[in-house]
């Protein structure tokens, strides 16, 4: 307690010059006493508040940033004839409703229809908004404009709290606010590096596993799959490896669910082994770029493709392995670290290991790069 | 809530009021100190209890600012460069560049500077410095 002892060192020092200043120092001391009684609470409320109020004023700088960005690129590549900045705005305010799951029978599909459309229309949008840039920089554009929609929703959503707690002076809706403030600024942070990434096309730390895959297919004839993937059949120790990822290098995670099953009926579900690869969050204390090998569909998003390659696999029992790449949230979305990049070959050798340990020569095998491609050729 | 430019200072009146009013108690109890000492009653445990005290404010005082500084400062989103490497096929010639717009990994780059090959983008990376190291690594 800083104050208490300067007050009684205060008082101490005063009733030795002023005669009888004793009794005020003593008065100054309780009342502070009191204060820190009966007001504690509410201090440490106005305290929290003002903490709240600085990270908000730097989710809006933040958000303010991004959307400057989004519209210095789209004016760039785009040269639209008119200012995109109305049709920008709009656009940050856009929203996709979640299907209804209190009968959760059939909802992937339903799902999925809902997120065609949305990407059908952020498409379009892109196209009215930058009429002159190609295919690559037209889903560079799509992915830095949905970055700008996360940081505009999650301004959004403290301010909403902020003021809310402003105004009904409610402890708990301040100090729950507080307490998720720490993630919810690293997330900003993170989305605020991933548009910048995206606006310029560099590779982000998500496309670990799109670059394993493009490693390996580079050289090799590709040819196209459904929903923006493509797939190259490479011959890896005396196995035949079909070896898919997302088209590049514009930012695109392409569908792998279809892709994955296009290629088991290609071959009339005579596929020896499916291993994926992917970037895994890792946690606090993990080396970035560490690799970790394990079974199951190492794929993330909203679910449908880990449901579509789930059910076509158990048609066909194909067992299914799983090389990650481990790095935070932060890296994930921001430019590939050089760990990660050197992470590639590790990946590789785990995934020749898995190849040979878990088939014989002449068997057929599908790889699958899953992640972003941005910035990643083929 | 109320608008203001981020690049602004923005520190609170109140912040204001409570550094100024720590400044001007530490001054008052670092006179006291040097008073005491010129004194002919000469009381050296109370002088350096003021002197102390008045210095552990002003310190304070001066954390608070430069706390209030830094949050001001830090309101930039961070980039680090990010390097391009271009190698020869052939020689295996590597040259490394800053990244510019329209690279990407795999990409046909411009002739081997040594033998004139066609050459091709093979990485394109942030390089990021540790800050410290952690513990609990293993
Ligand atoms: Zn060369």
């Amino acid at each position: 307690m800083n104050p208490l002892i300067t007050l009684s060192i205060l008082q101490y020092s005063v009733a030795q010059f002023i005669p009888g200043g004793d009794w005020i120092i003593q008065l100054i001391f309780y009342l502070f006493f009191f204060i820190f009684i009966l007001y504690g609470q509410k201090i440490q409320m106005y305290v929290m508040i003002r903490e709240v109020q600085g990270s908000l004023y730097r989710l809006k700088y933040i958000r303010d940033e991004g959307r400057k960005i989004t519209i210095e690129t789209i004016n760039e590549i785009g040269k639209p004839q008119s200012d995109p900045t109305p049709r920008v705005d709009r656009f940050l305010e856009y929203f996709t409703i979640s299907p209804q799951s209190l009968d959760p029978a059939g909802i992937v599909w339903k799902l999925e229809h809902i997120l065609n459309i949305r990407d059908a229309r952020f498409k379009d949008e892109v196209k009215l908004m930058a009429p002159s840039a190609d295919k690559t920089q037209a889903r560079n554009l799509e992915n830095t404009l949905e970055a700008a929609m996360a940081l505009n929703y999650i301004y959004k959503i403290i301010r909403h709290f902020y003021l809310l707690g402003k105004k009904t002076l409610s402890l708990y809706v301040i100090m729950q606010l507080q307490m998720v403030l720490p993630l919810v600024m690293r997330e900003a942070e993170a989305y605020a590096s991933a548009l910048k990434a995206f606006a310029y096309g560099q590779p982000i730390g998500d496309g670990a596993g799109a670059l394993v895959a493009a490693s390996l297919m580079h050289g090799h004839e590709t040819r196209k799959l459904p929903e923006d993937c493509v797939v190259a059949t490479v011959q890896m120790e005396g196995r035949t490896a079909f070896v898919i990822k997302a088209e590049g290098p514009g930012g695109n995670v392409g569908k792998p669910g279809d892709a994955i099953k296009t290629i088991i009926e290609e071959n009339e579900g005579k596929i020896a082994n499916i291993i994926m690869i992917d970037a895994a969050l890792k946690l606090e204390g993990e080396p970035v770029g560490e690799v970790a090998e394990g079974v199951g569909a190492a794929i993330g998003g909203p679910g449908v493709d880990q449901f579509k390659i789930e059910e076509a696999i158990l048609k066909h029992r194909i067992p299914i392995n799983a090389v990650i790449i481990r790095e935070d949230v932060g890296d994930a979305v921001s430019p590939m670290r050089k760990e990660i990049f050197d992470a590639v070959d590790k990946a590789i050798e785990r995934i020749k290991q898995v190849i040979l340990e878990k088939t014989k020569e002449g068997d057929k095998v599908i790889i699958a790069g899953i992640g972003n491609t941005i910035g990643i050729g083929q | 809530m109320q608008e203001a430019s981020p690049d602004r200072t923005r520190v609170s009146p109140y912040i204001w009021l409570l550094v100024i009013i720590t400044v001007a108690v530490s001054l008052i109890l670092l006179l006291l100190a040097l008073q005491e000492i010129t004194s002919d009653t000469k009381d050296e445990t109370l002088a350096t209890y003021l002197l102390l005290a008045g210095a552990v404010l002003l310190g304070s005082a001066a954390y608070a600012m430069i706390q209030t500084r830094k949050r001001v400062f830090r309101a930039k989103i961070e980039s680090h460069p990010i390097m391009t490497t271009i190698e020869c096929k052939k020689c295996g010639f590597k040259s490394t560049r800053e990244f510019q717009r329209g690279d990407y990994i795999f990409k046909e780059s411009e002739k081997c500077q040594k033998c004139g090959n066609p050459t091709i983008i093979a990485a394109i990376y942030r390089e990021v410095k540790e800050k410290e190291k952690e513990r609990f690594t293993s």
